[in-house]
Order: C-alpha cells, then sequence, then structure tokens
C-alpha cells in the first residue's frame, strides 16, 4: 500500500486546516459568536449544518487515497513491489468493496436478473434468450421468491446496529453538551438518520445494488457517493482561488480610488462583459489540448483526471471574482469614508495597517456570505458544465456525468430512471442544506438585515 | 442624455478592445497557429509546407502582436491579432473551420433563439411577480415561510432536471406536445410550449424569492406606513405603493438581460433542438470551432454592454429624481 496524495486532496486539507484555524480566532469576537449563536440557535440551522458536515466527512474521507500493491507475480522474485494503477481512497474500504462488483450492463434497483436480454443457453444446451441473473445480487438467495422477506430481515438487523451505533455518537455528544442552550435535539435527530442511512446502505449492498447499476454495469449508488467529493470539492476551492483576486484588488480599488480604481473597474466589466459559459469552455477546452500535448506530464489517469478538476476550479474561480469584487469594492468606499478611518489617517497609520485592522476585519461578512451564496451555485455549474462536455473528466466521478451519461434513457421502454434519481437525490439534498443555511448566515451576518430584524 | 449615451458608448471601446485581447490569447497563444494547423489538417497530413500553406490561406502567416520586419504604424496592424480583431468590430465575423459564414449563420439563428427566449422572458416575469405579490399579501404566516422553503426547494433542482422530467412527463407520457424540433412553417407553437413552460417554472424559485424580497424591503418602508395609517386597502397599497416604488430594483436586474435574449440558452436550446444560437456555440464548443467561439464572445459582451446602457436609460422613465448627466 502507498498513499498517494493528489493536488485536490492536499488543497482541501489545506483549506479545512486553515478555515478551523479562521473560526477558531473568530470565536474570540464577541461579536462574531453572537451573530453563529444566532444561525444555530435555529433547529433549521442545526439541521442544514449537521448535513452539510456530513457531505464534506464524505468527501474528506474520499480524498484521503492509496494505491494498493499488486501481488508479485507468480515465479517471479524481485525485490521491487509493483502497485496498481487504481486509486482506492479510504471511503471506498469503508464502503466495503461497493464499487468493486461490477454487472454487465443496466439493472433495476434490487433487481435479480439484467435489464437486456442475452443470448445463453439453459440446462440442456439449447440455445434461449432471456435475462441473465446477476452477478453480485441474491447470490445467497436459494429461491428468488424469498428476496422480499430476506431484504425486510437485513434492513431490520441494519436499523437494530444504526441505533445502536446512533445512540453511542448521540449519547457522547449529549454528555459533552446537555447545558447548552441550542437546538442540539435537531442535529441529533438528522445524525442518527444519516447514520441509520448509511449503515444500511452499506450492508445491504453486499446482497443488492440499492439503486441498480448504470450501462457500463457500475453500481449507481457508489457512484453517486463518488460524486460528493467532487461536489464539495468544487464548490470550495473554487471559491477559495477566486477569494484573493476579489478581496486584494476590491480593497485595493475602494481604498486607493483614483487610477487603481479605475483599472480594477475596467477589469471586472471586461470579465462579466464576456458570457460566462463561453470563457470558462474556452478555458477548459485549451487546457484539454494542453494535456493531450504533454501526455508524460502524469503518471497514471487519475493524476490527469485531478489536474484537469485543478484547472476547472481555477478557471470557475478566475471567472466569477468580479461580483464579489464590486461588492467588496462598494463597502470600503463606504467604510474608507467613515470617522475611525479618518483618524487612522489624521494619526499617520500606514496604509497597510489601516487595511489590515480598520478595513478588512469590516468585509468579512461579505467574504463569508459570499462563500455560502456561491457553494451551492457551483455544486449546479457542475452538472451543466458536465453535459456541455467541459466538466470533470469521465473517468473521476460526479453527478454532472451521471446525468449527461444517462438523460435519454428515460426514453427507453421502460425507462431507466434510477441512475438520474441517484445523482437527483445527492445533489437535491447538498444544495438544498446549502441554499437554507446561507439563507441563515446571511440573515445573521447581513447588517442590513439584522438591523431589520432588531427594529422589529 | 445624448451625450450620456454617446459617453458611455465611447466607454464599450475599450472594454471591447480588453475583451478581444483576452479571446485572442485564450485562443491564439496557447494553441498557437501551428498547432490548429496541424489539427485541422489531420495527423497524417502534417508537413511543415502544409502547416505554412495553411497559415498562408486562412491569413495566419503573420506574427501574433507586433511586427518587428514591418516598421512604423503597420509593425501593429500587420499581424494576427489586429486584422482578427478589426473585422470583428465591423461585424464581419470571418468563415468557421468548417468553412461557413459565421455573419450568415448568427443572423439566421437569432430568431429562433429569440422566439424561445423572448416568451419565456416575459411570462417568467409575469408568473414571478404574480407568485411574490401572493406570497407578500400573506406575509410572515406560516404560509409564507412554506412558500420560501418552497421557493428555495425550486432553487435546489439542477435545470438538467427541469428539461429532462418535463420532456419525460409532457412529451412522452401524457404526448401533449412533441419532444424536440422546430418548424417555422406549420404550428411553431407547438414546439415552444415546452421549452418555454420549462423555462419558466425552472426560474420560479429564485425569481419568485428575490421579488419577494424586493417587495418585503419597500413593505418596510415609511410611507407604506402611513399609507396602512390613512385607511388605504391592502391591495391599493401593493398595487398602489410597493409596486412602483420595487421597479428600480427590478429594472436593474432584469433590463441588463434585454439583449442578451438574442444569445439563447444553451441548455434548452440543445435539448429542444432549436436551431437558434445557443445550440449554435454548442455544437461550436464540441466541435472545438475556435472562429465561432470567438465571435460569439464578441457579440455576447457587446449585448451585454448595451443592456448595461439600457439599464441607466430605464431608470430615468421608472424614476423621474434620476436625471444621466
Amino acid at each position: 500500500m502507498k498513499p498517494l496524495v493528489l493536488w485536490s486532496d492536499a488543497l482541501i486539507y489545506l483549506l479545512v486546516i486553515s478555515l478551523s484555524i479562521f473560526f477558531y480566532k473568530l470565536r474570540q469576537d464577541p461579536q462574531t459568536r453572537e451573530r453563529w449563536g444566532q444561525v444555530f440557535a435555529s433547529r433549521l440551522g442545526m439541521v442544514t449544518f449537521t448535513v452539510i458536515i456530513a457531505y464534506v466527512g464524505i468527501a474528506l474521507l474520499d480524498s484521503l487515497h492509496f494505491r494498493r500493491a499488486l501481488d508479485a507475480a507468480e515465479g517471479v522474485e524481485s525485490g521491487e513491489i509493483f502497485y496498481d494503477n487504481k486509486v482506492t481512497s479510504v471511503l471506498d474500504v469503508m464502503l466495503g468493496g461497493m464499487g468493486e462488483r461490477f454487472e454487465r450492463t443496466y439493472s433495476a434497483p434490487f433487481a435479480l436478473k439484467s435489464f437486456e436480454k442475452k443470448n445463453m443457453k439453459d440446462e440442456q444446451g439449447m440455445a434461449i434468450r432471456d435475462y441473465p441473473l446477476l452477478e453480485h445480487a441474491g447470490q445467497h438467495l436459494v429461491n428468488p421468491a424469498d428476496k422480499w422477506p430476506d431484504m425486510l430481515a437485513k434492513t431490520g438487523a441494519a436499523l437494530v446496529w444504526g441505533l445502536i451505533l446512533s445512540a453511542l455518537v448521540i449519547g457522547l455528544q449529549w454528555f459533552l453538551l446537555r447545558g447548552s442552550p441550542n437546538p442540539w435535539y435537531a442535529s441529533w435527530g438528522i445524525q442518527a438518520v444519516i447514520i441509520c442511512c448509511g449503515v444500511w446502505l452499506v450492508s445491504i449492498s453486499h446482497y443488492y445494488h440499492v439503486l441498480g447499476t448504470d450501462l457500463g454495469g457500475a453500481d449507481v449508488a457508489y457512484q453517486s457517493i463518488k460524486g460528493v467529493r467532487t461536489g464539495v470539492l468544487l464548490g470550495t476551492l473554487s471559491t477559495l482561488i477566486m477569494l484573493p483576486i476579489a478581496v486584494t484588488l476590491g480593497v485595493m480599488a475602494g481604498y486607493f480610488k483614483g487610477w487603481v480604481d479605475d483599472v480594477v473597474q475596467y477589469l471586472y466589466t471586461t470579465l462579466s462583459s464576456i458570457p460566462g459559459i463561453l470563457l470558462i469552455a474556452a478555458s477548459v477546452l485549451l487546457f484539454q489540448v494542453y494535456i493531450d500535448l504533454n501526455p508524460d506530464f502524469f503518471s497514471i489517469g487519475m493524476e490527469k483526471a485531478d489536474a484537469r478538476f485543478i484547472a476547472l476550479c481555477f478557471i470557475l474561480g478566475v471567472t466569477s471574482w468580479s461580483t464579489l469584487c464590486r461588492l467588496i469594492r462598494a463597502e470600503t468606499l463606504k467604510i474608507s469614508q467613515l470617522g475611525y478611518v479618518q483618524a487612522a489617517h489624521a494619526f499617520g497609520v500606514s496604509h497597510s495597517r489601516i487595511l489590515g485592522r480598520h478595513i478588512l476585519p469590516n468585509v468579512v461578512h461579505i467574504i463569508l456570505i459570499t462563500f455560502v451564496l456561491d457553494f451551492s451555485a457551483l455544486v449546479l455549474a457542475e452538472a451543466v458544465l458536465s453535459y456541455i462536455g467541459v466538466g470533470i473528466d469521465p473517468s473521476m466521478g460526479s453527478w454532472g456525468n451521471m446525468i449527461n451519461g444517462a438523460r435519454s434513457e428515460l426514453s427507453r421502454e421502460p425507462a431507466v430512471w434510477w441512475t438520474l434519481s441517484g445523482a437527483f437525490f445527492f445533489m437535491f439534498v447538498l444544495v438544498l442544506a446549502a441554499n437554507l443555511f446561507s439563507d441563515l448566515v446571511r440573515d445573521a451576518f447581513d447588517p442590513r438585515t439584522s438591523m431589520r430584524s432588531s427594529e422589529a | 442624455m445624448l451625450a450620456y449615451i454617446i459617453r458611455r458608448l465611447l466607454y464599450a471601446i475599450p472594454i471591447l478592445i480588453g475583451v478581444n485581447l483576452l479571446t485572442f490569447t485564450l485562443f491564439f497563444v496557447v494553441n498557437s497557429p501551428d498547432d490548429m494547423a496541424a489539427s485541422q489538417l489531420g495527423e497524417k497530413y502534417v508537413t511543415p509546407e502544409a502547416i505554412a500553406a495553411w497559415k498562408a490561406k486562412n491569413g495566419y502567416d503573420k506574427p501574433l502582436f507586433i511586427n518587428a520586419d514591418a516598421g512604423g504604424v503597420s509593425a501593429l496592424t500587420d499581424t494576427i491579432f489586429f486584422t482578427k480583431s478589426v473585422r470583428l468590430f465591423a461585424f464581419d465575423f470571418g468563415r468557421s473551420e468548417s468553412g461557413r459564414d459565421i455573419t450568415t449563420d448568427v443572423s439566421t439563428r437569432m430568431w429562433p433563439s429569440l422566439a424561445v427566449a423572448l416568451p419565456t422572458f416575459v411570462t417568467g416575469i409575469w408568473v414571478n411577480i404574480c407568485v411574490a405579490l401572493l406570497v407578500v399579501m400573506f406575509h410572515a404566516t406560516r404560509l409564507d415561510r412554506w412558500a420560501v422553503f418552497l421557493f428555495v426547494s425550486l432553487m435546489s433542482i439542477s435545470y438538467l432536471f427541469y428539461i429532462i422530467g418535463g420532456q419525460y412527463l409532457l412529451a412522452k407520457t401524457w404526448r401533449l406536445v412533441p419532444i424536440s424540433g422546430f418548424n417555422v412553417d406549420s404550428q411553431p407553437w407547438k414546439f415552444l410550449i415546452l421549452p418555454v413552460l420549462v423555462g419558466v417554472v425552472a426560474g420560479i424559485g429564485s425569481g419568485a424569492r428575490w421579488y419577494r424580497t424586493l417587495f418585503l424591503e419597500e413593505a418596510n418602508q415609511d410611507y407604506v406606513r402611513t399609507a396602512r395609517a390613512k385607511g388605504a386597502s391592502e391591495i391599493s397599497i401593493l398595487f398602489r405603493h410597493i409596486l412602483p416604488n420595487a421597479l428600480i430594483p427590478i429594472l436593474t436586474g432584469v433590463v441588463v438581460l434585454i439583449p442578451s435574449l438574442f444569445m439563447g440558452s444553451l441548455l434548452i436550446e440543445s435539448f429542444f433542438g432549436i436551431p437558434g444560437l445557443g445550440s449554435y456555440m454548442l455544437d461550436a464548443i464540441r466541435s472545438q470551432d475556435f472562429a465561432i467561439v470567438r465571435s460569439m464572445v464578441f457579440i455576447g459582451s457587446i449585448l451585454y454592454i448595451f443592456g448595461l446602457i439600457l439599464t441607466d436609460i430605464s431608470y430615468t422613465w421608472a424614476d423621474p429624481r434620476v436625471r444621466l448627466s
């Protein structure tokens, strides 16, 4: 086994560490604490935050990659160990080999037989045409009629295990947080649901394909879960790349005014006048050309897909900084007129100190609101870009690629609905949670709305 | 007013030059004329002579930005950048890599795009404002909270699912309209209903939520309280006081989009097989036809800048206090 750190893995862990430090520092500010308290004082805030954390947790587990050592070939003695070209993640191990149970082609959820007929030989050796049995579903059943009772029994057992596990997890939290005024019980309810579903999914996937299989025979539930990492990373990394550009330019334009302001305004007007999707498509295509011209750059396929993914994040970030930059510029213009900034000028405080101590802390709320607002938009954009063909590399699982692969399958008779449903469900839950959470954050941090609620 | 418009039009020139510089850098510096020639000729026929002949034929046998040999003004004009960009300003987009005239293609494909985008736009605004007004009437009740939740849920569904779902339900299951296609001669409305419907429904979530916020912002103003105090009915407050005052923020968001309607919608057009500019762009992206993409970027920028100017003009119409100078 050899650990492998992809660029996106390194970036996401870097982001998690820096966010933790950032929030730890923010805790010391009483006003910020009060506002976060407002977000978490509502049940909705608790529920959505728990769901988001669950998604982020899956994404982080899926970002710990390694390559398995291959067994030495028979009869060959060598000190060197060869590694599998396929990259495995910790999540794959936790899912218990869900991604390794391939069928031939489509099969419906919980089906025992394939979706399409195939020429086979029966026991007497006669050629017949029938639905072949699946290789990894219901192998333990003696009689196919036992399927539903067997599923019920397995579900019951999984539920018992899930409840025991959630009781352990929640009991610990209850012990630590029982004095807290926040509605933690809302979060615990969702936690129990997530844990039970997870245990059920992993355990029953050993016997059935919960969401069926797709054209290539891969398990749809597994693919949907693998899409989590792509969605979460794209949503966070793109904003992360955009932030330094937008904040630096916006603050400088608003603070120094004059020609700096003119240049920055020119830059973002130019950039935002280009239809976004065309700019993104063109950049991704050019990057693809670059990769194709330099194939020796990447040793394994996964690294190539990862490079394209980082490039996509980068391009999405670079093309979308203008909105945030405009907001920050306006806010800085306003703040730099205020008395305390004027006073700092009069006392001869240096520019860098004024920017760092007086301006930046007062635009943090805009950055925060943009970060959470953009997240869901980026997850949705990924699906559209993948449909156009300039999104995630097809070898890397993503909801957009799943939708793209299955969009014409609804017109089959009977319709192949499960691939779309899987992608829809996982994507909808994440985006809905992120949207609701971002509403709460905006209500708490936007001075206009918080002023209004204090008046009322 | 006229002086203002002329000045804004002059401001547009440096922006368009910037747009051109950016797309030019993207397409020609990263993907050099040699690479373009090689990919167009196909791998078998790549010889230095063939590449040189292709470049001469398509006008790429010049330096990119500065022609040091020419001297004088033509050091700047006798370059690929100048010759390829100046033509764009004259709305001469040249030929696509498959040899078709882009200007003709654009002017014929513009109308199907508009036929879908304009009804979607107008109906969408109507529906969104009506829904938002209805919700504002029930402000601070349980109905209002559930409506907002519904809007957010609708927003959280990818556009792709609206299209796929619409096609599946209306066209495949209920067989009310054709799944896709476009026919100008016989019953064009039959082909337009579904794309327009999908576009409107997909926009309700974010649209109605946005209008609701705008209306509520106005509903908290003092003049609304005054109107209520003097005994105006809720309906007249809503339509006589709140709606006209919310017009300014509505115009900011809406007018800028009007010129861009010509560009059509990438997704709607490709799913429903409408021969508009949106599917034109998509085909260009998929076949990596950079000549088309570059022209479309240019047209898109012009329309966007035009939209910004229109927005400013619409302010003077909506709010007599605004004077453009």
